[in-house]
C-alpha cells in the first residue's frame, strides 16, 4: 500500500518476493529448524548412533518440508482465503473417500499413497478446518457471531470430519479438530456460556459416547485412571516412560545412554515417546529446554496474530499456533502420564513424514499471516477493505 | 466499519490472551510434572530403572570333591560338553542342523525337536542340540565350525564316579532337584542344578554344595544379554576325604561278586574308620546323573537283589550265632556263669512242650564258655540264657551297638533289633515267653543286626572301646571341614578279663583244631584273626520235616529259603587291628560261605597295611593338604 508505483489495475498491497523473503521471520524459522534438530539428534539416538533409519529420512522430510514452509509463507495471504473452502472440501471429500475404502475391506488404512508421499486426509483437515472457520468467522461481524444460527454452519464444519476421524478410530486427531475447531470460535467471540452449555452437554454424552469407543480406546482410558492395574499390558507404556523421565533426573543419563530407550524397555521410543527419551538422556534441564523452544514459537505465533490487521490472518495464526500448542501439549502431557494415551506425536521432533509435513505448512501459514499482515480484507473477502 | 473492526479486534485480543495465559498455565503444569517426576521422585525412578535393565544370574558353584582316605578321586565334576544352536545367527536353522548331522549322529528325532525349541524360543536363546558329547565330537564340530553358523559348543560341568559301581551304595549320587527339595535356596532353582540323593552325596550335600556365585548383567526388554556388569565367582565345595581305602574296597566288590546278595564292612577298631563298605549287588550311579532312563531304574527297583539298598547298612538279619559272644560276655559279667562251669549238650533242650534242637544232631557234650564258642553248642546257650535272662542279654547287645544306630554317616541307617520284656508288652502286647530267650540267645527269633552294626560289635569286643564307625577323615558339617580330633573312645564298661577270654574263644573258632571256622583261618603268621560263625535260619523248620526228610540241605530249597551265612572276625589276633563283617543273604553256612570272604578281607587289610607300612599317618590326605581348587583335579577330557 505504500508502494509509489501504484498503478491502476495492480494490487496497492502487492510486495515483491524479494521483499517478501526479507520480511520472513527468520527467527521462528530458526527455532523451529533447532526443534527438528534436536529430533534428528534424538532420532540418532534412538537407532544407537546411527542416521538409519530415521534420522536421514527425518532430514530429508525437513528439507522438502521447509521448502514448501517458504512457498507458502510468501504465497499472498489472499490466495490462502480464497482457497480455504475448496481445501477444506477437499480434505473433506478425501476423508469420505478413506472412509469408504477402509469400509469397503482395505483395512485400517487411513492415507493415500501419493507415491513418494503418503498423504493423510485427517492431516490436510487439520489445517484446512482452521483455513475454513477463519474465513467463514472472518465474513461475520460481531453481532453476527451472537446469532445462534449463524453458529450452525462452523459447528458442522468441526462435526463433520471429527466424526469421520473418529470412526476410523484416531481419537487424537479427532481431539486436536475439535479444540482446533473450538478455539477458533472462541477467538471469534462467541460467548463463553455458550461454550460451556456445549460443554456441559459433551460431558452429558460421555456415557452415550463411551460405547462407540473401541475396546482398546476403553482400555486406555481405563489403564490412564489406574495404570498399577495392568503393568504389563497398555499400562506397561506409562509406567515405562514414567520410570525412563524419573530414572534421567536433573541431568539426564547422557546422549545414547538412556537405558530404558536403548534396552528397549520403552517403547516407540522414536515416535510418540522421544520426549520420554530425551527426558531420560537429558534429564530436566534437556526437558526444559525443548519445553522452553516451543513456548518462545508459540509465543511467536501470538505476537505474529496480534500485529496482524486482518481477521481472516489473526485467527489463522491463533488457529495454527494452537494446533501446534495442542500437539505439544497432549503429548508431554501423555509421556508423564497426565492424560491417556494418545496416538499423538511431538510436532518436528517425533519421526513421521505427515506430521512434519502438517507442521512445517502451517507454519508456513503462519509465516504468510505475518509477511501479508497489513493487508486489510473485507468481510466479503475482497482486498478493498478500506471502502 | 472501522469502529466495528477495531472493536472485533480488541475482543480477539482479549480473548487471544486469555488463551494464551491458558496456555502458559497448561505449560507451567507440564514442567511442573517434570520436575516431580525428575527431581522429587528421581531416586525411586533411578531404581526401577535399574530392576529392568539389571538381571542378577547366579554362577553354580562347582562341587566338592570326594576322594579315598590316599586322594584317589571317587567323585569329581567331569566337564560336560554341550553343543547349542542360536537362531538369529544361524540363516537356516535347519540346513545348518543337516550338516550338523553329518558330522556328528543326530538323528531325524533330535532335529526335529530342536527345530520346534528354536520355533517357540526367542531368536538369540540358545537350545540344545546334544548334550554329552565326545572329546573327539568336539574336536570335529570345531574344525567345521565355519559350516556351522549360529552353533556354540558350552562346557558344563557333571558329576561323575570314575569307580563306577564300585562305591555307589556309599556316595550315592546326584540328581536333578526336585519340587519337594526346593528348600528357598535360589541356586537349587538353577536348571541343570544337581544335589546329592542318597549316600554321602546326600549327608554331606550342603558340604559339597559349595556358595553359589553371582554376574549382574544388563539386560534388555526382551532378557537379552547386553553386557556383565558385575561378576563374582562363588567357592566350590569342600573336598570330603573318605575313610574308605579304595584298593580295598575294590577288592571286597570283587570278592563278594560271586555271590547273589551279599554285603561287607571293614572298619579299623581303634579310630572307627570304615575301610570298605560293600553291598551287592551295585548299580552305576553315573546313570543317574543326567536323568536315568525309565527302563534302567525298573530293572533296579525289580531286581530280587535289590541292588539300590546298601545292604550292609540298611540290610537287616537274624545274627545267628554270632550273637553268642555277647551272651557268653553277659553271662560272665553278670557272674552267672564261670569261664569253666560245664553244661552238657544231648542234641536238644525241652522247655516245657518245646524242644530246642543243637545245630549238631548227637549234641556236643560238656561244653565250658570257650568250646561253647569255637564248637558254637545251641544248647549251652539254651541253658546259660535262661539264667541270664533276656533284659541282661539285651543290655550288653546295646554295650556292644546292637539294637541302636551306630550313628554312620550316611543316610536311612537301620538300626536292627534287641528284644526285651518290655519291647515285646509295649510293642506286641505279650508277655516274654520264656522260649523266646532260648532263641534269641542263638541270635535268632527277634533279634536283628546289620552287617554294620556287627562289625562294630567285633571292633567294640576287639577293642575294649565304644568304637563307633564312620566314613569321613574329617569334621564336615554344613559350614565346612575341621580336621578330626584323635578321637578317644570312651571304654566299654566290660571287664579286660572277660573280654580276653571272648576274645580268646573266638581265636578257637579259626585258629584251634575243630572250631567252626577253622578252614577260614588266616594261615599267615601275625597276621591270624579270630572270628564267629553264623548261620541264620529264614524258615521255620517243622517237626514233622525233622521226622520224614530231615532237616533239608540249603542246596535243596528254594534261593529265598536258604539260611543266611554270617561271619565276623577282627584281625590280627595278638594286636587286633581291623574288624570285618560279611553277610550272604542265603548264602549257607556262615564259616563255609561268608568265612572265606572275612579271612580274605581282612588278610588283604593287613597285606596292604604292611605295603603301605612307609606311609605314616601324618602323609594321608586329609582338609588341609587337599582342599584345593577342585577344578584342578577335575578329569578334564581334553
Amino acid at each position: 500500500m505504500a508502494s509509489g508505483k501504484f498503478r491502476i489495475g495492480e494490487d496497492p498491497d502487492y510486495v515483491p518476493i524479494g521483499r517478501r523473503l526479507l520480511l520472513l521471520n527468520w527467527t521462528l524459522v530458526l527455532l523451529i529448524a533447532a526443534l527438528s534438530g534436536i529430533g534428528f539428534a534424538m532420532l540418532y539416538s534412538a537407532a544407537n548412533g546411527s542416521l538409519q533409519p530415521w534420522a536421514e529420512r527425518q532430514m530429508m522430510r525437513f528439507a522438502v518440508g521447509a521448502a514448501l514452509m517458504i512457498v507458502i509463507a510468501v504465497t499472498d495471504i489472499r490466495i490462502w482465503l480464497r482457497l480455504a473452502y475448496f481445501s477444506y472440501f477437499v480434505a473433506l471429500v478425501l476423508l469420505i473417500g478413506v472412509e469408504i475404502k477402509g469400509d469397503i475391506g482395505m483395512g485400517a488404512q487411513r492415507w493415500i499413497n501419493l507415491g513418494f508421499f503418503q498423504l493423510q486426509p485427517s492431516e490436510l483437515m487439520k489445517i484446512s478446518l482452521v483455513l475454513a472457520l477463519a474465513r467463514y468467522f472472518h465474513g461475520l461481524t460481531p453481532e453476527d457471531v451472537g446469532r445462534i444460527p449463524l453458529l450452525i454452519p462452523p459447528i458442522l464444519m468441526v462435526l463433520a470430519p471429527s466424526a469421520l476421524v473418529l470412526r476410523q478410530p484416531d481419537l487424537g486427531t479427532t481431539l486436536l479438530l475439535i479444540a482446533g475447531g473450538g478455539v477458533i470460535f472462541w477467538l471469534a467471540g462467541v460467548r463463553i456460556w455458550k461454550f460451556a452449555l456445549v460443554l456441559g452437554s459433551a460431558l452429558a454424552a460421555i456415557p452415550i459416547g463411551w460405547q462407540f469407543l473401541r475396546e482398546y480406546q476403553k482400555n486406555r482410558v481405563l489403564t490412564f485412571l489406574n495404570p498399577e492395574n495392568d503393568p504389563l499390558g497398555a499400562g506397561y507404556h506409562i509406567t515405562q516412560s514414567k520410570i525412563a523421565l524419573g530414572s534421567g533426573g536433573l541431568f539426564g543419563k547422557g546422549f545414547m545412554l538412556g537405558s530404558q530407550s536403548h534396552l528397549n524397555f520403552l517403547p516407540e521410543k522414536q515416535t510418540d515417546f522421544i520426549f520420554t527419551m530425551l527426558g531420560e538422556e537429558f534429564g530436566l534441564v534437556g526437558g526444559m529446554a525443548l519445553l522452553g523452544l516451543y513456548a518462545l514459537v508459540i509465543t511467536y505465533g501470538y505476537v505474529i496474530a496480534l500485529r496482524c490487521q486482518n481477521q481472516f490472518g489473526r485467527l489463522v495464526a491463533i488457529g495454527v499456533t494452537s494446533t501446534f500448542f495442542l500437539y505439544v501439549f497432549i503429548n508431554i502431557a501423555m509421556v508423564m502420564g497426565l492424560i491417556p494415551v494418545v496416538g499423538v506425536p511431538l510436532p518436528l521432533v517425533s519421526y513421521g513424514g505427515t506430521v512434519m509435513m502438517t507442521i512445517l505448512v502451517s507454519f508456513g501459514l503462519l509465516m504468510s499471516v505475518s509477511i501479508h499482515r497489513d493487508i486489510r480484507i473485507s468481510r466479503q473477502g475482497n482486498d478493498d477493505g478500506r471502502n | 466499519m472501522w469502529h466495528r473492526d477495531s472493536d472485533r479486534f480488541r475482543l480477539f485480543t482479549r480473548r487471544a490472551l486469555m488463551l494464551g495465559a491458558g496456555k502458559g498455565v497448561l505449560l507451567t503444569g507440564l514442567a511442573a510434572r517434570m520436575y516431580y517426576l525428575q527431581v522429587l521422585e528421581s531416586d525411586r525412578y533411578q531404581t526401577l530403572a535399574d530392576e529392568n535393565r539389571i538381571s542378577h544370574r547366579l554362577l553354580p558353584p562347582p562341587r566338592g570333591l570326594v576322594t579315598d582316605r590316599f586322594g584317589a578321586p571317587l567323585a569329581v565334576n567331569r566337564q560336560n560338553y554341550h553343543i547349542m544352536i542360536v537362531r538369529e545367527q544361524t540363516p537356516d536353522v535347519r540346513r545348518t542342523l543337516e550338516i550338523l548331522d553329518q558330522i556328528i549322529e543326530l538323528g531325524p528325532d533330535t532335529i526335529e525337536r530342536v527345530e520346534r525349541d528354536v520355533e517357540r524360543r526367542r531368536s538369540f536363546v540358545p537350545v540344545t542340540v546334544r548334550d554329552n558329547l565326545t572329546w573327539d565330537e568336539v574336536a570335529r564340530v570345531g574344525v567345521n565350525a565355519p559350516d556351522l553358523p549360529g552353533l556354540i559348543i558350552d562346557a558344563g560341568r557333571s558329576r561323575d564316579y570314575p569307580e563306577g559301581p564300585h562305591l555307589a551304595h556309599t556316595l550315592g549320587y546326584v540328581a536333578a532337584v526336585s519340587e519337594k527339595e526346593l528348600t528357598g535356596d535360589p541356586l537349587l532353582e538353577l536348571p541343570g542344578f544337581t544335589i546329592g540323593k542318597s549316600g554321602v552325596e546326600k549327608v554331606y550335600d550342603l558340604a559339597l554344595r559349595g556358595t553359589a556365585g553371582t554376574s549382574q548383567v544388563e539386560v534388555n526388554a526382551l532378557g537379552r544379554v547386553i553386557r556383565e556388569l558385575e561378576r563374582e565367582e562363588g567357592d566350590s565345595g569342600n573336598t570330603v576325604v573318605m575313610t574308605l581305602d579304595l584298593e580295598l574296597q575294590r577288592f571286597a566288590n570283587q570278592r563278594l561278586s560271586d555271590q547273589e546278595s551279599a554285603s561287607a564292612v571293614v572298619m579299623d577298631i581303634h579310630n572307627g574308620e570304615v575301610l570298605a563298605l560293600s553291598s551287592h549287588p551295585t548299580y552305576d550311579p553315573n546313570a543317574f546323573t543326567n536323568g536315568i532312563s525309565h527302563r534302567l531304574w525298573n530293572s533296579l527297583v525289580n531286581n530280587p537283589y535289590a541292588p539300590l539298598s546298601n545292604k550292609a547298612v540298611n540290610g537287616t538279619y537274624a545274627p545267628g550265632s554270632t550273637f553268642k559272644m555277647c551272651v557268653a560276655l553277659a553271662g560272665l559279667e553278670a557272674g552267672i556263669i564261670t569261664p569253666n562251669q560245664r553244661f552238657f549238650c544231648n542234641g536238644h533242650l525241652d522247655l516245657g512242650n518245646a524242644r530246642f534242637h543243637c545245630w549238631k544232631r548227637g549234641g556236643h557234650g560238656w561244653m565250658n564258655m570257650h568250646d561253647s564258642i569255637k564248637h558254637s553248642c545251641d544248647v549251652y546257650y539254651y541253658e546259660i540264657s535262661q539264667k541270664i535272662g533276656i533284659d541282661r542279654i539285651a543290655a550288653m547287645a546295646h554295650k556292644l551297638g546292637l539294637g541302636e544306630d551306630t550313628g554312620i554317616d550316611l543316610p536311612n541307617e537301620r538300626s536292627g533289633l534287641i528284644p526285651t520284656k518290655d519291647w515285646k508288652e509295649v510293642q506286641l502286647g505279650k508277655r516274654w515267653q520264656g522260649g523266646e530267650t532260648l532263641i534269641a540267645s542263638i541270635g535268632q527269633g527277634y533279634v536283628l543286626a546289620t552287617p554294620l552294626q556287627l562289625c562294630t560289635m567285633t571292633a567294640r569286643l576287639a577293642s575294649g572301646k565304644a568304637v563307633r564307625p564312620h566314613l569321613t577323615r574329617d569334621n564336615v558339617t554344613p559350614e565346612g571341614v575341621t580336621s578330626r580330633e584323635a578321637e578317644e573312645f570312651p571304654e566299654l564298661q566290660v571287664s579286660r578279663a572277660n573280654l580276653a577270654r571272648v576274645r580268646d574263644a573266638m581265636n578257637g573258632v579259626t585258629n584251634e583244631l575243630r572250631g567252626t571256622g577253622h578252614r577260614a583261618r588266616i594261615d599267615i603268621k601275625g597276621m591270624e584273626m579270630a572270628g564267629k560263625s553264623g548261620t541264620s535260619q529264614v524258615r521255620r523248620i517243622t517237626m514233622r520235616e525233622r521226622q520224614t526228610t530231615g532237616v533239608l540241605d540249603n542246596d535243596e530249597l528254594p534261593w529265598k529259603y536258604r539260611d543266611h551265612a554270617l561271619f565276623v572276625a577282627f584281625a590280627p589276633v595278638d594286636n587286633p587291628r581291623y574288624a570285618c563283617a560279611v553277610v550272604v543273604e542265603h548264602g549257607g553256612g556262615g564259616s563255609s560261605v561268608a568265612g572265606p570272604i572275612v579271612r580274605d578281607l581282612l588278610q588283604k587289610a593287613q597285606e596292604l597295611q604292611s605295603a603301605r607300612q612307609g606311609i605314616s599317618a601324618a602323609d594321608l590326605p586329609n582338609s588341609a593338604n587337599l582342599r584345593r581348587n577342585p577344578a584342578q583335579t577335575n578329569q578334564d577330557e581334553g
